[in-house]
């Protein structure tokens, strides 16, 4: 069951999270902030209201399961596991360092409270469906498993070969979201490779689609609670329509802020247009 | 008989060594409620359909969708579960080779990939379903352990072994029919350890999978020549047992190695490697395919076509036996 926080606090969490991104590309001195800026109000209503997962046993066999598909965004996922506190705030500043625990993509076997290993895209849903198919043959059916990819993803065929076995199967506690921030490292996604209309497409794999503003957390809190209550025999996909570099100005909407390097100065600009939000 | 087998003699000469396959995997499942099934449209062609028509709940089929396949499999594991996951060899190395690499090894999830159809036992079918790239691809995975069983009774040993290795682990069995290699189910596996089959002085033979047959009959052949060859078992490409490598270079001094699959990156180069590493001389040679695509044609005009028959190994054990190698008297005595 979600959790009962209010959407001010969760916009409050996700403020915090998009200062820990920068704070933590800064440590790193560069990282993928544009897709994780995007969907960092997402992975906020996720890890303090939806997800049931408990710092203390990360393990837990009934929680629900999170993969990160589009692994590229650890920049956004280790800062939210440690606000979660699934490993110490302080661990943020080895990121990208020498042997850390953490790196561009998210490695399972070293980050407490991981599910799974990514950043190959278009793994993560394939994944996804096996957690699902064993979650409910040891009967545990409550425990939801969320994907969140990316929309350059969507290109993957291997996107497409779990949506179907997704619905096939009937995973209804089967959560895709798709961060569709419309920008992918060679331009916009409708002029690299087009995946319009992705709600329909989902549709027509036989998922149940949701449409949210997903940097509006009165409209991701909205989306969450209905995946979450949906009771159909369908997998639930959620377009997640977002800005890419969300939260500063600079990188707003910008394709080349896909992947960018930090500076003293970028740092305290980048700070300064988060606190204002 | 190991406690819960029901394979018999009877089955090994009257089944593929994949019909085993599925068939151990079935009584394995009535005591391991862990162990689940994944395919993608060859339950049948992979036999793992016997676990399913035994256990329905509990074998996913994905459909033709190999990477979909790996990435299921791993999932489940992630839930605790123990996965087989059967295609053919060259979908499963090749097709979901990123999934089984990344998703499964990098994880180091308790994945059982039991490929089928491998080296050219699809002869007729062509290039596009032989395969002879798989043992080169899962030696250079980290974590992966690789089985290339010799017959049913083998198969059916590693798959029950497989089942207590705490990691992925790959194996490769034909398509067809191959006369069995043991008389019966009473001899000694060990993953990781080589098999001796025959002792011999004047030249080791290494083989694994189907050729390790033909090279204990062409051994045969050749005692009655008059030369003492050694044949090892080697059904465990990694780890590769160093130890059996390093005893057949100090006491045979020639080694051959027999492999279905091409001669760049398997068993061969694996053996070579211990070698060159030792430091020991060693007259060495390796059959398979020769770093070329095979044609059309029944297996064994195949096996043949490629020396991978007890003709073709005794042929180049003689040519072998024929090489000069530098004396070193003294190196026994070196460390």
């Amino acid at each position: 069951m979600p959790k009962n926080v209010s959407v001010d606090e969760l916009k409050a969490k996700a403020k915090e999270l998009r200062i820990n991104i920068i704070k933590t590309a800064n440590y790193a001195g560069s990282g993928h902030v544009g897709g994780s800026l995007s969907c960092a109000d997402m992975l906020t209503a996720l890890y303090f209201k939806y997800l049931n997962v408990d710092k203390d046993n990360p393990d837990m066999f009934e929680r629900d399961r999170f993969i990160l598909s589009k692994g590229h965004c650890a920049l956004a996922y280790v800062p939210c596991l440690a606000m979660a506190g699934f490993v110490p705030m302080s661990s943020l500043e080895t990121f990208n360092h020498y042997e850390s625990a953490y790196g561009m993509h998210p490695d399972s076997r070293k980050i407490r409270g991981c599910d799974a290993s990514t950043g190959s895209l278009g793994h993560g849903l394939p994944m996804g469906v096996g957690m699902a198919l064993g979650l409910r043959y040891q009967g545990v059916n409550d425990a939801k498993v969320v994907v969140l990819m990316g929309d350059g993803e969507q290109n993957e065929g291997s996107v497409w070969e779990a949506a179907m076995a997704g619905a096939h199967y009937k995973l209804k506690n089967l959560i895709a979201i798709v961060d569709r921030n419309k920008l992918m490292i060679d331009g916009p996604t409708e002029s690299v490779m087009g995946i319009d209309p992705i709600d329909k497409k989902y549709e027509a794999f036989g998922w149940y689609a949701i449409n949210c503003e997903g940097n509006d957390m009165e409209s991701v809190d909205k989306a969450l609670a209905e995946a979450w209550a949906y009771d159909g025999d369908k997998p639930v996909a959620i377009i997640s329509h977002t800005e890419k570099g969300y939260g500063v100005k600079r990188f707003q909407g910008k394709v080349p802020w896909h992947y960018g390097s930090m500076n003293s100065d970028l740092y305290k600009e980048a700070i300064a247009d988060i606190e204002a939000l | 008989m190991a406690e819960g087998t029901t394979w018999t003699t009877y089955d090994a000469n009257k089944m593929t060594s994949k019909e085993i396959y599925g068939k151990v995997l079935a009584e394995l499942g009535e005591t391991n409620d862990k162990i689940v099934g994944v395919t993608a449209d060859l339950a049948k062609s992979t036999n793992i359909g016997n676990f399913g028509d035994r256990f329905p709940e509990r074998l996913f089929n994905v459909g033709i969708a190999e990477q979909d396949l790996f990435g299921v499999a791993a999932g489940l594991a992630k839930t605790g579960l123990i996965p087989f996951a059967s295609t053919f060899a060259i979908f499963a190395c090749l097709r979901g080779g990123e999934q089984i690499r990344t998703d499964i090894a990098y994880q180091n999830l308790p994945v059982k990939v039991i490929a089928t159809h491998g080296g050219l036992s699809f002869g007729p079918a062509g290039s596009t379903h032989h395969c002879i790239e798989d043992f080169a691809i899962m030696r250079a995975i980290p974590n992966m352990t690789v089985v290339i069983p010799a017959d049913g009774f083998e198969t059916a040993k590693a798959v029950r072994a497989c089942v207590d290795i705490d990691g992925p682990f790959y194996m490769r069995v034909g398509r067809g029919f191959e006369p069995p290699m043991h008389d019966d189910e009473n001899f000694d596996f060990e993953v990781g350890k080589a098999m001796l089959l025959k002792d011999g002085s004047d030249i080791t033979i290494m083989a694994c999978g189907i050729p390790t047959l033909q090279a204990r009959e062409a051994a045969k052949d050749l005692e009655a020549e008059g030369i003492s060859a050694r044949v090892l078992n080697m059904h465990t490409l990694k780890p590769i047992d160093k130890e059996a490598v390093m005893k057949a270079v100090v006491e045979t001094r020639r080694i051959l190695t027999v492999e279905e699959h091409n001669v760049v990156g398997g068993l061969g180069d694996a053996v070579a490697a211990v070698i060159a590493e030792s430091g020991k001389g060693c007259a060495f040679t390796k059959l398979g395919i020769p770093d070329e695509y095979g044609v059309i044609g029944y297996p064994e005009d195949l096996y043949a076509r490629y020396k991978l028959d007890a003709t073709g190994i005794a042929e180049t054990v003689k040519e072998l036996l024929g090489k000069e190698i530098e004396a070193d008297e003294d190196w026994e005595d070196e460390d």
